[in-house]
C-alpha cells in the first residue's frame, strides 16, 4: 500500500525532559521522524518540552512547540494548527501516554483528528496487564502466572499451583516494601502475612518466581498487510530481575541454539501480529535455562531504548520505517537505505557482537543505593561493536567513563576471597566487575553462577579476558618480555596499548594498526554503501578503502561526541556535535563522528560523511586517525569527554579547530587560570589549591567558612560541595580522596553567596558575540545545571551588564578563544566576580540558540574555519534582547534514586531541563515550571504547606510564608522555622520532626494535604539525617520539595500571577 | 595447529585448524544465519561445501543429538572466526571443535570471515581446499598441482550420495507421503509426522512405476545438493512422476529439478541466497515472508511457461524465481526451505497446504 495521500499535516509528540528511563534516545527517533515526515512533503508540527533536543530545531520540523507537555497545551496546539493526524509511538511513554489520553477522551474523534500508527485499543491490549494477559492467553503465549490475593489462604494455595519459588508483592508499598521471594509455603507464610500486613489494601501479588531465567528481548516490526519481521534479539548479561535498563545486554543471542530462537522469534512475531501493531515493537522474554520453557514477561507497543540500540546495531533505521509504515508505506515498499538495492522487509544479518553497557550516576550519588532491580537507574548507556565478545566488552568498560581500561576495579582488589565471594550476592553497578574480580582469583563458576545466575558462556569470556590480564601481569611480575602471541591476543581482546605497558612494565612489542569493518545489516552478503565503521584487528580495512574510492578531494574534520548520558553531561552536547557535522558539511568538508552512545542522532549513519562507533579512548582515536588522516578536528562540542583527548590529540600533531589545547589547559588548571585573571585584572573569590585534608583545612580557616570544595577538572560539579565547617572538610576529602585520581587537587574556594549569571560566547579570536546573557534564579552555590536559568536577566543592572560583557571579552581574547565559551559569574555586593570558564560548547547552548535565533554552533563552527564574526550579520558584544522570556527548568530523577538527598546545592543532579518561552517573565515561569511537572496547584480545602528552612533563611521565608498563607494554606512549620515565623507575624503550626513522636511530619505527610514543602538545610547528603528523610518522603508521595528559598519566591510568584496553561500564548520557537 | 584456505583466485586465508586434519577441496560458500551451526553443517544441501559463517561466533550452545537434519556434517569444511571451546546450553552434549573432528570435517579459525565473504559475495561462490598440511601460505601457493585441483573441482553425483540407499517408513498414520530424498532435511520430515502422516522416504533413483505401487497420497520432492541441471537421470524420473498426478510439494533442489523436467531452466543465481533472512514475496497475497535458503540456482525467469507454471513466489532483493505453481497438475514448488518466517515444525503453513492437497485425496 502506497503512502496515504489524505495525511497533509502531523503533529508528532516528543518525549519531553531527559528522565533516568527516557533519555536521548527519544530524540533520535524523533528526529529521524520528523525528516521521514519532511520527506515526503507532510508538513511536521512539534511539540516537545525539551530545548536540549535536535527535534525541536526549525529545520526538524516546520512548527515547534517548545511548551509544557499537558493535555491542555496539546488540545490548544491541536486547535491552533489543525493537524489531521498525530505520531504518538515515537515519543516514549510520554508522548504515547498523552496521545492516549486524547483519544480516550474522545476528544480525536470529536476534532477528526486520526492517531496514525497505533490504534487505543492495540496499546491497551499491551499496556493493561489483565488486556495483555487475555491477548497473550488467545494465542497461547504464556505469561508469568500471577494473582491478587487478600487473605494467606489463597496466596498458599496459589503457590501450590502454580509451583515455588514464587514472589510476594504487596499493593501500594514503595519500592516493593514488604515484599520478597519464598521457596516454600513456610516462608510464604511469613512474607505474605507481613506483605498483606503492611499493604494498606491488605492485597498482595503472588507471582512466580523466575528470577535467574535468562532475559530475552525481541525488536520486530509489523505494517498495514500483515508483513512482519525481526530486527534483532538480543541477550542480557544479567538473569531476569534486573531492569533490561541496567542490563548490560548483548546482539544478537549468544546462548541460545537455533530452536530457540525460532520459538522466541515466532513468539515475538505472534505476538505484534496479534496486537496488530503497525510499526516497531519491542518483546521482552524470560526463557528457563534448563528447559525449552518461556514467559512473555512484557510488551512495549512503540520505538523505544531497545529499539535505538537494535538500530544501532543492526544498521536498520527502525524509527525511520516505523514513520513510514505509520502514513501508509508497507515493508516491501521502503528501500534499506543501508544497502540501496534491497528492501526493508528483511531481516539485518550481523557479522559482529554487540555489547551495550549502561552508564549509572552512582560515581555522582556517593549516597545513593546502587543496587540494581526492576526499577531502572542507568541515565544512559553506551554500545560497542567489535567481532568478539571479548573486544566489544573491553570496549565498553573502556566507553562508560569510569576510568576504567579492564574489568578490573582496584578498589575490590583489596578485598579478601571471602570478601568477594560473599560480594557476588548483591546485585549492584559493581556487579560484573565483581565477577570480573571472582574470576581472576579463580572461584569456580559453579559458585559464581549460583549467587549471580549470569549464564557459563559469559563468565568463561570474562575468565579469557582475566586470563589474559593476569598473564601479561606475570609477564611485569617476571620482568619476561610479551610473545607475541600474548601480545596479538591481548590487542584482539581489546586491550590498549598503555595497559599493557602498565601491566608489563615494558613498551609494547610493536605497534598493532587497527583496520575498521563496516556495518551494513546484511553480513556482507550485499555491497552496502553505509559509511559506519567499527574497529578491529584483522588486516583488511574497509573504511581505507571506502575513503579511497570514494576519493573525495573535501578536506576532512573529526567530531568528537560526548559518549554516554549522564548527570552533567546531556543531551546537549549532542545536540552541539550533530549541528557542528551538519555546518562542516554545508561548508564543503567531509565531516567524520567518532561517538559511542547509541541513543544519539549523532551515531545515525548519515549525520556525518562517515561514523566511527568506537571508543573515545586516546588509542581508539589515534587508530581511527591513523585511517582517516584528517586535516583537522573539533573537540569544543562533545562536552569534557572530546576536551580530554585535547593534550593526546596535540601531542599527536593533530590540528584542533578552534580555541587551542593550550588555551583550554589555561582555563582548566587553576595556577595558570588565577595568573590569566590576574592578567585580565578579572576578580575570582579567593581560592587555594590542595592536595589533602590538612591543607584543606589549613585553606578554610584562611579563607573563612563557608567554602566551596571540588576536584579540579570537574564536570556538572561532580563531588563538589559547600563545607560550613571543619568538619564537613573532613567528610569530604575522605570521600574524595577515595572516588577521585588524587594527581589532580582539590580546589578549596570562598563561597559567596550572591546572584549567578552565565553567558555562552563565540568568539572568532578577535570579536566575540553574546547570543544572550542568563540570570540564575537560584543564588551562587546551587550547580548552574540545576538552577533555574532566565533570559534576558531581570534584575541586573546595565552597569553590571557591561562588566559581564567586558570581562568576557577579556576573557575571550587573552585565551585567544576561537568558537564557543561559556563563562559562570557571580555578582556579591554590586561586583562581578568570575567562578568558571568553559573554552567549550555549554548545557545551555540550545537553549539559547533557540530562543534568540543565533544558531550559536553554527556561527561558532564557521569561527573555527577562519571566518570573522563581523561578516556574519549577527553583529558583536551584546546581542539585543528579544522579544520573549525564557527560562531553563531543570527535572530531577529523584524518584528513580533511592537515599538520594535532593537539596540542592554545588553538585549537579538533574537528569534534564524544560523551556518555558513567552513574552512575559511570568508567563515563560509558569510555562517552565509547568513543563518541569509542577502541579502549580491552587490552595484548596484544608491544604497547607510545610516549611522547614536552615537559619540563613529564616529571614527571607517570612514574606513568601506570608502570600502562601494570604493566598489560602495553611503553614506548617518545624518548630524553628514556626517559632521564627510567628515573630514575624506569620501564623505557622508546629510540626514535629520525622525523629520526634507522632503525630510528625510524616503523618502529616500521609494525611494527603501538604501541597508544597519548602526544605532548605546547610548539611544533607547523609540519608539518615532527619533532613534528607523527610525530603525522601516528599518525593515518594510526589509531593513538590522547593530546597531553595529562591525557588520558592518564584513558585509563590506563579502562583499569585492567576494565570493558567488556558491563558498564555503558545510560541512557535521555528519563527523566532 | 595452522591451517589454510587456498580460493582458486590465490587468496590465502591462514589461521587456526579445528576438528580434523588433512586437506578438502570444495565449493566455498557463505552463511549468513546468526545461529544454527548444526543445522547448517549437517543440512545436505551443504554437500561438497566448504562452508563459511559469516557470524564469528559458533559452538556457543554446543552440539547435541537432535539438531542434526540428517545422519551427520554433510559440510566438507567449516570456517568461521571463533569457535567456542565452553559451551553452555542444558542441551549441549560436546564441543563444536569435538565433534567437527569426530565428523573428519576440518575447520579453519581465527580468520578474517568478513574479508573472504566480500571476496566470495563477488563470484557467488568460488572454489578452494583448506588444509592443515602446508607449512605456510607460500608453500600452499606453490603448489600447482593442488590449484588444479581447485580450479577442476565439482561435486559429482551429490544427491547420490546424501539419498536413502533404500526405502525407509516411518510412522503410521492417515496421509501417506512418499519423500524423494535428495538430501531431505530431517526437520521436513518431523514435520509431516506432526501432520499425523505416514512417511516412506525413497532413495533418489526411485522410479514412477515404484511410488505408484507404493500408492502415496502425494510427494515431496525435497531439498538437496548441488546443480539441479546435473541429474539428468534423476529429471527424466521426474517427468514419469509428475505424469502420476498425485499432489506434489517440492522445495529447494526438488522445485528446480521438477521445473527442468517440465521444461523449464535453471541458472547459478549472482550470490547464491544463503542465510535466513532472504525475504520473499507472495504473489497471490502480496505479503512478503522471511524465509531460509541455502542454495546457487534457481528457474530462469521466463522459462516457467514452458513448464506450464507460474510463479507463486519472488526473491523480494534480486527478483529471481522463489516458487512455482503448475497449471495442470496439483503441485507447487518452493525455492526455500518451507519455514516461513522462522516457523518450527509445528506451524508451517506449506506443509500445512501440502497435506490439505493430500487429504483431498485421503
Amino acid at each position: 500500500m502506497p503512502k496515504d495521500s489524505s495525511i497533509k499535516k502531523v503533529l508528532v509528540i516528543g518525549s519531553g525532559p531527559i528522565i533516568i528511563g527516557q533519555a536521548a534516545e527519544f530524540d533520535y527517533s524523533g528526529t529521524q521522524a520528523c525528516r521521514a515526515l519532511k520527506a515526503e512533503g507532510i508538513e511536521v508540527v512539534l511539540i516537545n518540552s525539551n530545548p536540549a533536543t535536535i527535534m525541536t530545531d526549525p529545520d526538524i520540523a516546520d512548527r515547534v512547540y517548545v511548551e509544557p507537555m499537558t493535555i491542555t497545551v496539546l488540545k490548544r496546539i491541536i486547535e491552533k494548527e489543525k493537524p489531521d493526524s498525530i505520531l504518538p509511538n515515537l515519543g516514549g511513554q510520554t508522548g504515547l501516554n498523552l496521545a492516549m489520553e486524547l483519544a480516550r477522551s474522545g476528544y480525536l474523534e470529536q476534532t477528526g483528528v486520526r492517531l496514525l500508527g497505533a490504534k487505543p485499543d492495540t496499546i491497551d491490549r499491551a499496556e493493561d496487564r489483565q488486556l495483555f494477559k487475555d491477548a497473550m492467553d488467545k494465542i497461547g503465549e504464556p505469561c508469568i502466572p500471577s494473582k491478587v490475593v487478600e487473605t494467606l489462604e489463597d496466596a498458599l494455595a496459589f503457590a501450590e499451583e502454580i509451583g515455588y519459588p514464587i514472589i510476594v508483592r504487596p499493593a501500594f508499598t514503595m519500592g516493593g516494601t514488604g515484599g520478597g521471594i519464598c521457596a516454600t509455603p513456610e516462608e510464604l507464610h511469613e512474607i505474605g502475612t507481613n506483605g498483606l500486613r503492611l499493604s494498606p489494601i491488605h492485597q498482595v501479588l503472588i507471582e512466580k518466581c523466575i528470577s535467574g531465567w535468562k532475559e530475552i528481548e525481541y525488536e520486530v516490526m509489523r505494517d498495514s498487510k500483515g508483513n512482519v519481521i525481526t530486527i534483532c534479539n538480543m541477550e542480557n548479561f544479567d538473569p531476569v530481575g534486573v531492569h533490561t535498563g541496567d542490563s548490560i545486554v548483548t546482539a544478537p543471542t549468544q546462548t541460545l541454539s537455533a530452536p530457540e530462537c525460532d520459538m522466541l522469534r515466532r513468539a515475538a512475531l505472534n505476538i505484534i501480529t496479534e496486537l496488530k501493531i503497525e510499526g516497531g515493537c519491542n518483546c521482552q522474554f524470560a526463557l528457563k535455562p534448563d528447559s525449552m520453557e518461556y514467559a512473555v514477561i512484557e510488551v512495549n507497543p512503540r520505538v523505544s531504548r531497545s529499539s535505538a540500540l537494535a538500530s544501532k546495531a543492526t544498521g536498520f533505521p527502525i524509527a525511520k520505517v516505523a514513520t513510514r509504515i505509520a502514513i501508509g508505506y508497507t515493508l516491501d515498499e521502503i528501500t534499506n537505505d543501508v544497502t540501496g538495492e534491497t528492501c526493508a522487509c528483511f531481516e539485518p544479518a550481523i557479522d559482529y557482537c554487540v555489547v551495550k553497557f549502561p552508564k549509572w550516576p552512582f560515581d555522582k550519588f556517593v549516597y545513593a543505593k546502587k543496587s540494581l532491580g526492576t526499577q531502572m537507574m542507568a541515565t544512559g548507556e553506551i554500545m560497542a561493536i567489535a567481532n568478539s565478545f571479548e573486544h566489544a566488552f573491553m570496549k565498553s568498560v573502556q566507553s562508560i567513563e569510569l576510568g576504567l581500561e579492564t574489568p578490573t576495579l582496584d578498589s575490590l582488589g583489596e578485598l579478601t576471597d571471602e570478601q568477594v565471594a560473599e560480594k557476588l550476592n548483591v546485585c549492584d553497578s559493581d556487579r560484573a566487575f565483581v565477577v570480573y574480580e571472582a574470576i581472576k582469583r579463580g572461584i569456580p563458576f559453579d559458585v559464581i553462577y549460583k549467587a549471580t545466575m549470569i549464564d557459563p558462556w559469559f563468565l568463561s569470556k570474562l575468565q579469557k579476558l582475566a586470563e589474559t590480564e593476569l598473564a601479561l601481569a606475570e609477564c611485569g611480575k617476571n620482568g619476561t618480555p610479551v610473545d607475541e602471541t600474548l601480545f596479538r591476543t591481548a590487542k584482539r581482546q581489546g586491550f590498549l596499548d598503555k595497559t599493557i605497558r602498565r601491566l608489563t612494565g615494558a613498551e609494547v612489542p610493536e605497534k598493532l594498526h587497527a583496520s575498521y569493518k563496516m556495518v551494513d545489516t546484511c553480513a556482507g552478503e550485499f555491497a552496502a554503501k553505509t559509511p559506519y565503521f567499527y574497529s578491529t584487528f584483522d588486516e583488511e580495512n574497509e573504511a581505507k578503502r571506502f575513503i579511497e574510492e570514494r576519493n573525495s578531494d573535501k578536506k576532512k574534520v573529526l567530531v568528537f561526541g560526548s559518549g554516554p548520558i549522564r548527570i552533567g553531561q546531556g543531551i546537549e552536547f549532542d545536540y552541539c556535535s550533530v549541528h557542528c557535522t551538519w555546518v562542516l558539511k554545508d561548508h564543503g568538508y567531509e565531516a567524520v563522528i567518532v561517538n559511542n552512545n547509541p541513543e544519539t542522532v549523532s551515531t545515525d549513519f548519515d549525520t556525518g560523511d562517515r561514523l566511527y562507533f568506537d571508543p573515545l579512548t586516546e588509542e581508539s582515536v589515534e587508530h581511527i586517525i591513523e585511517t582517516e588522516k584528517p586535516w583537522a578536528c573539533v573537540v569544543q562540542f562533545g562536552g569534557q569527554t572530546a576536551i580530554k583527548l585535547t593534550k593526546h590529540l596535540t601531542k599527536l600533531g593533530m590540528k584542533i579547530l578552534g580555541t587551542s589545547a593550550d588555551s583550554i589547559d589555561e582555563a582548566e588548571d587553576r595556577e595558570r587560570f588565577d595568573e590569566l585573571l590576574e592578567k585580565c585584572g578579572i576578580p575570582r573569590p579567593q581560592g587555594h589549591t590542595v592536595f589533602t585534608c590538612e591543607e584543606a583545612l589549613k585553606a578554610g580557616a584562611e579563607l573563612g567558612y563557608p567554602v566551596l570544595l571540588r576536584p579540579s577538572y570537574v564536570l556538572g560539579g561532580q563531588n563538589m560541595i559547600i563545607a560550613y565547617n571543619e568538619n564537613d572538610v573532613k567528610e569530604y576529602m575522605a570521600i574524595i580522596t577515595s572516588h577521585v585520581d588524587m594527581t589532580n587537587p582539590v580546589l578549596v574556594d570562598k563561597y559567596l553567596m550572591g546572584t549567578e549569571c552565565e553567558v555562552d560566547a563565540i568568539c572568532d579570536g578577535e570579536d566575540f558575540l553574546i547570543p544572550g546573557m542568563m540570570e540564575h534564579i537560584e543564588r551562587a552555590g546551587i550547580h548552574s545545571g540545576d538552577s533555574i536559568s532566565v533570559y534576558p536577566p531581570q534584575n541586573l543592572k546595565q552597569k553590571i551588564k557591561g562588566t559581564i560583557v567586558d570581562y568576557t571579552g577579556r576573557l575571550a581574547r587573552a585565551l585567544n578563544v576561537v568558537g564557543l565559551m561559556n563563562i559562570q559569574f557571580v555578582v556579591y555586593n554590586n561586583e562581578v566576580f568570575i567562578i568558571e570558564v568553559n573554552p567549550r560548547s555549554s548545557r545551555t547552548v540550545p537553549y539559547i540558540s533557540k530562543v534568540t535565533g543565533v544558531p550559536m554552533v553554527e556561527l561558532a563552527v564557521r569561527c573555527m574555519l577562519g571566518e570573522k564574526l563581523r561578516d556574519m550579520g549577527y553583529g558583536t558584544g551584546l546581542y539585543p534582547t528579544g522579544d520573549y522570556c525564557a527560562v531553563k527548568v531543570p527535572v530531577f530523577s529523584f524518584e528513580k534514586l533511592h537515599d538520594v538527598d535532593t537539596q540542592l546545592g554545588p553538585e549537579m543532579k538533574s537528569t534534564g531541563e524544560v523551556l518555558g518561552i513567552d513574552k512575559s517573565f511570568e508567563d515563560a515561569m509558569l510555562k517552565g515550571l509547568a513543563g518541569a511537572g509542577y502541579s502549580l496547584r491552587q490552595p484548596g480545602e484544608g491544604k497547607c504547606v510545610l516549611l522547614t528552612v536552615k537559619d540563613a533563611d529564616k529571614r527571607e521565608l517570612v514574606d513568601i510564608a506570608w502570600q502562601l498563607k494570604d493566598m489560602g494554606y495553611k503553614l506548617y512549620g518545624t518548630s524553628g522555622t514556626a517559632y521564627y515565623l510567628g515573630q514575624n507575624m506569620v501564623a505557622c503550626n508546629e510540626v514535629r520532626k520525622i525523629s520526634e513522636a507522632h503525630p510528625n511530619i510524616m503523618d502529616l505527610f500521609e494525611s494527603g494535604k501538604v501541597d508544597y514543602v519548602v526544605s532548605t538545610s546547610s548539611k544533607g547528603r547523609i540519608p539518615s539525617r532527619d533532613s534528607v528523610k523527610m525530603r525522601r518522603k516528599a518525593v515518594e508521595l510526589s509531593i513538590p520539595c522547593l530546597t531553595a528559598i529562591d525557588t520558592a519566591r518564584v513558585l509563590v510568584k506563579c502562583l499569585r500571577s492567576g494565570r493558567t496553561l488556558d491563558d498564555v500564548d503558545l510560541i512557535d520557537i521555528s519563527q523566532i | 595447529m595452522k591451517a589454510f584456505l587456498l580460493l582458486a583466485d590465490g587468496t590465502v586465508f591462514e589461521g587456526e585448524s579445528v576438528g580434523a586434519t588433512g586437506t578438502r577441496v570444495g565449493e566455498v560458500v557463505f552463511n549468513t544465519s546468526m545461529a544454527g551451526y548444526q543445522e547448517l553443517l549437517t543440512n545436505p544441501a551443504c554437500f561438497g561445501q566448504i562452508v563459511t559463517q559469516t557470524y564469528p561466533l559458533a559452538g556457543n550452545y554446543g552440539v547435541n543429538d537432535i539438531y542434526s537434519e540428517s545422519n551427520g556434517v554433510k559440510a566438507l569444511g567449516y570456517i568461521v572466526r571463533e569457535v567456542c571451546d565452553a559451551p553452555s546450553n542444558f542441551r549441549s552434549k560436546g564441543t563444536l571443535g569435538d565433534y567437527l573432528a569426530q565428523q573428519g570435517v576440518i575447520g579453519l579459525t581465527g580468520v578474517d570471515t568478513r574479508s573472504l565473504t566480500r571476496i566470495l559475495r563477488g563470484h557467488g561462490s568460488m572454489n578452494g581446499a583448506l588444509t592443515t598440511e602446508y607449512e605456510s601460505a607460500d608453500a600452499l601457493r606453490s603448489d600447482a598441482a593442488l590449484m588444479e585441483k581447485i580450479k577442476s573441482c565439482r561435486v559429482e553425483n551429490a544427491v547420490e550420495q546424501v539419498t536413502v540407499k533404500a526405502p525407509e517408513t516411518f510412522c503410521e498414520g492417515g496421509c501417506h507421503a512418499a519423500v524423494l530424498d535428495f538430501g531431505v532435511r530431517r526437520s521436513v520430515l518431523a514435520g509431516l509426522e506432526k501432520r499425523g502422516c505416514k512417511v516412506t522416504v525413497l532413495p533418489a533413483d526411485t522410479k514412477a512405476e515404484e511410488i505408484k505401487a507404493l500408492a502415496p497420497d502425494g510427494i515431496l520432492l525435497s531439498g538437496g545438493p548441488g546443480d539441479p541441471a546435473d541429474n539428468t537421470a534423476i529429471i527424466e524420473n521426474l517427468k514419469g512422476i509428475a505424469a502420476l498426478g498425485k499432489p506434489m510439494f517440492g522445495y529447494g533442489l526438488g522445485h528446480q529439478m521438477l521445473a527442468i523436467a517440465m521444461g523449464a531452466q535453471t541458472e547459478k543465481t549472482a550470490r547464491g541466497h544463503r542465510g535466513a533472512n532472504q525475504p520473499v514475496y507472495e504473489v497471490k497475497s502480496g505479503r512478503t515472508y522471511i524465509t531460509s535458503q541455502s542454495c546457487g540456482y534457481a528457474v530462469k525467469a521466463g522459462t516457467e511457461q514452458n513448464a506450464g507454471a507460474h510463479v507463486s513466489y519472488i526473491n523480494a532483493n534480486d527478483k529471481t524465481i522463489e516458487g512455482l505453481c503448475y497449471d495442470t497438475m496439483p503441485c507447487f514448488t518452493v525455492q526455500f526451505y518451507p519455514e516461513l518466517n522462522g516457523s518450527t515444525a509445528d506451524a508451517n503453513a506449506l506443509l500445512d497446504e501440502f497435506v490439505t492437497m493430500m487429504k483431498g485425496g485421503c
